[in-house]
């Protein structure tokens, strides 16, 4: 059911994104309280996050909203991401609206 | 002279201390927020005929009722009213540090925006229009750097003009689109019909808003079945229309009114790709280099914090010394008096040892404020993090506990870095499970006096390591019982690094150095007066001293005093662990301070306690007890009662006696059980 879930949309967790990709957030696997947390800093669907490093032994380190935010592996796993159209790639200051 | 209160919010690492110093220079005060162990720091500032009470909300990334930190927060502008609310929002990351600034504009707060750090802003190539932005949403917005003390003046400014306006309706609100507005309105009108009180004083937007996200703390104080009811109705319906829950949303929405705020008022000219906080991060956090670099810093610290920290103690002790020998010194010879013991052994003695401890505390903070000014703190977190994290703890828990080794009050101190409560209050219940230097004193007396050369080592290390093991199930324990709750994933900001300022660091130091004196302080000479007095007294009546040796005479004395009959009162309780009075006479005594467990031993076996007595009584130990006694001193000494300058400490920290006691309690609950059983099981084997 998942499976087909993340199949559909192409989405997968921000866990296998490469380091310098930017991704769009599809959506987090994570109770209210975490979700909440998530949220305010910044971590809302659609948001632009860029991976600034995932390297396997090392941090996981992301740039959200101008800020740099470090993940824990497990945390990385629970949000699913998908690809950034890339016409969009430059607007400034995350595109939504 | 007008007095109003204005209130600091904004999120964390947004430079929101350094603000606040800016405000109130050193007059502070530092404390606790009723009931729970969260840091409230308050200041004053009087400025342009107002005397300014500036209180320092937590570091926060929103209001909801997720984090009692956040809680904190809202309470206190929803109970306190300030007159003004500053939210300091990081320029360089504005949009998210925006998010706080929307809520703040829901509960309808008189608003000053703080763009701190604006001159990094700039180096990012971000240029604000700041009168367009502040139209935008409704709040004067003062560019401000912050540690070099720019836009100081015109933040006053602007906090003395919006108290002046007091309380203003506006214009516009953040919008949540049609669908949900359209709930807001019917829950408003029932909350108003049915919980017109709640209404009144929180407003009806905002508590509609709330119970639409299902926050706990409203949700709970409404009464009326029939706003439960509509709210649950509108959740239904809002889930069927969204496929997501109301407050996923309406958090959208809030960054969707932001970057619609953003989009005309920022522009940014430059692309930077690479700061020097990446090129600092790629060694620091480095997976190879990362730790050994954080080791040696903790070294540093731990270095710094009790080694160099051993010179100013050492002139401190020589200065009580000398006062006590100068106070000594007023009464002739052979005519001494209780009045002079209390003098010297109770007062110059107990206020001693409350400074001693107070290089040790201003320079750990001197470290710690040198670690998180520079943002450091955050990648020491993140290092330890897959560590700490492991045994249901925070990686910035890693400090404090390290600290522990050197001594414990410090070190309780020390989990001010921690934001979580449930974690800050786990470290501090195992912290004095960290063998002190106090109690090295102890392990040096006995490790010698029963095993040979070769197992010094081996035995030292053992003891330590005890330690180590039980706080790690202590910690599995408490976060399974008392201290409950989902041990939070790890997310955090890394903040850009940041030179930080002397100001800063000595305001910061200061502080601590204060809150210990008079808080801790207090406590730990009451109680050190009161062990005074209970060593003391009774006093032998005095034919009986006739003929006995300097050391004889002080033996006798002890037994002769309440500590001294206490000791025999337990002695059938502690005699299982393989204990006799004597050892419950010192152990009794070294609640003062672990150290004192050695020169109670000597007074009881009554030998002086120089070098040769140590010797000595090292060999009178040997002939009295066996190795696994001796173990269980160790053993028993590692665990129970932490000494009265710990439990002041946690006292302090908590805000509470339950949580004290119970530490105290547990851990001498702990020490017997452990004791018992090693004592018993090792005596079978060996019989």
């Amino acid at each position: 059911m998942r499976q087909q879930h993340i199949e559909q949309n192409n989405a997968r967790p921000l866990s296998a994104v490469r380091s310098g990709e930017k991704v769009r957030l599809a959506g987090i696997e994570a109770g209210r309280d975490l979700h909440s947390r998530l949220m305010a800093m910044g971590l809302v669907p659609n948001t632009e996050i860029t991976v600034v490093s995932n390297k396997h032994p090392g941090p996981f380190v992301i740039m959200v909203k101008n800020s740099r935010m470090v993940l824990g592996r497990g945390m990385a796993h629970k949000i699913m991401v998908s690809a950034c159209d890339h016409e969009k790639n430059n607007s400034r200051l995350s595109g939504q609206s | 002279m007008k007095k109003i209160t204005v209130a600091l919010a904004g999120n964390p690492n947004c430079g929101k201390t350094t603000i606040f110093n800016l405000l109130t220079g050193a007059r502070q005060h530092v404390g606790n927020y009723p009931g729970v162990t969260v840091e409230k720091k308050e200041g004053l500032c009087k400025y342009a005929d107002h005397e300014m009470t500036v209180v320092d909300l937590p570091g926060t990334y929103s209001l909801t009722a997720f984090s009692v930190e956040e809680l904190v927060a809202r309470n206190f502008i929803l109970q306190e009213q300030p007159d003004v609310v500053v939210d300091i929002v990081d320029a360089s990351g504005v949009e998210r540090n925006l998010y706080l600034a929307t809520q703040l504009i829901e509960m309808n707060v008189p608003l000053v925006l703080a763009f701190n750090m604006s001159d990094l802003a700039e180096q990012k190539g971000l240029l604000f229009d700041i009168e367009q932005l502040s139209r935008l949403l409704e709040a004067k917005i003062i560019p401000m750097v912050g540690n070099k003390g720019r836009g100081r003046k015109e933040l006053l400014d602007a906090i003395v003009e919006r108290a002046a306006q007091g309380k203003s309706g506006r214009t516009h609100q953040v919008g949540y689109g049609e669908e949900i507005e359209h709930e807001l309105a019917m829950i408003e009108q029932v909350l108003v019909r049915e919980e017109p009180e709640l209404a009144a004083k929180y407003g009806a937007r905002w508590v509609a808003g709330k119970l639409l996200e299902q926050d706990d703390e409203l949700t709970l104080r409404v009464q009326s079945r029939d706003v439960l009811g509509a709210v649950t109705a509108s959740i239904t319906h809002l889930k069927g229309i969204f496929a997501d829950k109301p407050e996923a949303v309406m958090a959208d929405r809030r960054y969707g009114f932001i970057s619609g705020a953003c989009q005309e008022t920022i522009r940014t000219t430059v692309e930077s790709r690479h700061s020097y906080s990446d090129m600092i991060d790629a060694v620091v956090t480095n997976p190879t280099l990362g730790v050994p670099i954080f080791l040696m810093l903790m070294y540093l610290v731990f270095f710094l914090t009790f080694k160099v920290g051993t010179y100013p103690m050492g002139w401190l002790e020589w200065f009580f010394e000398w006062a006590g020998q100068a106070i000594t010194g007023l009464w002739p010879a052979g005519s001494e008096s209780w009045l002079q013991s209390l003098l010297v052994d109770g007062v110059i003695g107990g206020v001693g040892g409350v400074i001693v401890f107070l290089p040790n505390i201003l320079l750990l903070f001197l470290a710690i404020a040198l670690l998180e000014d520079t943002g450091y703190m955050a990648r020491a977190a993140f290092i330890m993090d897959r560590v700490m994290h492991k045994i249901g703890l925070h990686g910035k828990s890693f400090i404090p506990m390290l600290v522990g080794f050197g001594c414990s009050v410090p070190a309780i101190m020390a989990t001010r870095i921690l934001e979580n409560r449930r974690n800050r209050l786990t470290t501090i219940m195992v912290i004095p499970l960290m063998s002190c230097g106090a109690r090295l004193t102890i392990y040096a007396l006995i490790i010698p006096a029963f095993f040979s050369e070769s197992w010094h080592g081996p035995m030292m290390w053992l003891i330590y390591l005890i330690g180590i093991v039980l706080a790690i199930i202590c910690i599995k324990v408490l976060r399974l019982t008392v201290l409950r709750g989902e041990t939070v994933p790890f997310v955090m900001e890394l903040p850009p690094y940041r030179m930080p300022t002397l100001r800063s660091i000595s305001i910061h130091m200061w502080q601590r150095g204060w809150m210990y004196l008079r808080k801790a302080g207090t406590i730990i000479l009451a109680i050190s007066i009161v062990l005074w007095i209970a060593s003391s007294f009774p006093k032998p009546p005095g034919e009986s001293l006739r003929n006995l040796s300097p050391q004889q005479a002080q033996q006798k004395r002890l037994e002769y005093s309440v500590i001294g009959r206490f000791g025999r009162v337990i002695e059938p309780a502690i005699r299982p662990l393989g204990f006799d009075w004597k050892i419950g006479t010192a152990l009794i005594g070294a609640t003062a301070a672990k150290e004192v467990f050695v020169s109670q031993l000597a007074i009881v076996y009554a030998v002086g306690s120089e070098d040769e007595g140590t010797t000595t009584l090292r060999r009178r130990l040997r002939g009295t007890y066996t190795p696994l006694t001796g173990f269980c001193i160790m053993l028993f000494c590692l665990i129970y009662a932490p000494c009265v300058a710990t439990i002041a400490m946690t006292r302090q920290e908590t805000n509470s006696w339950g949580w004290a006691s119970f530490q105290f309690l547990g851990m001498t609950v702990l020490a017997y059980v452990l004791t018992l059983f090693v004592y018993q099981v090792g005596n079978r084997i060996a019989g």
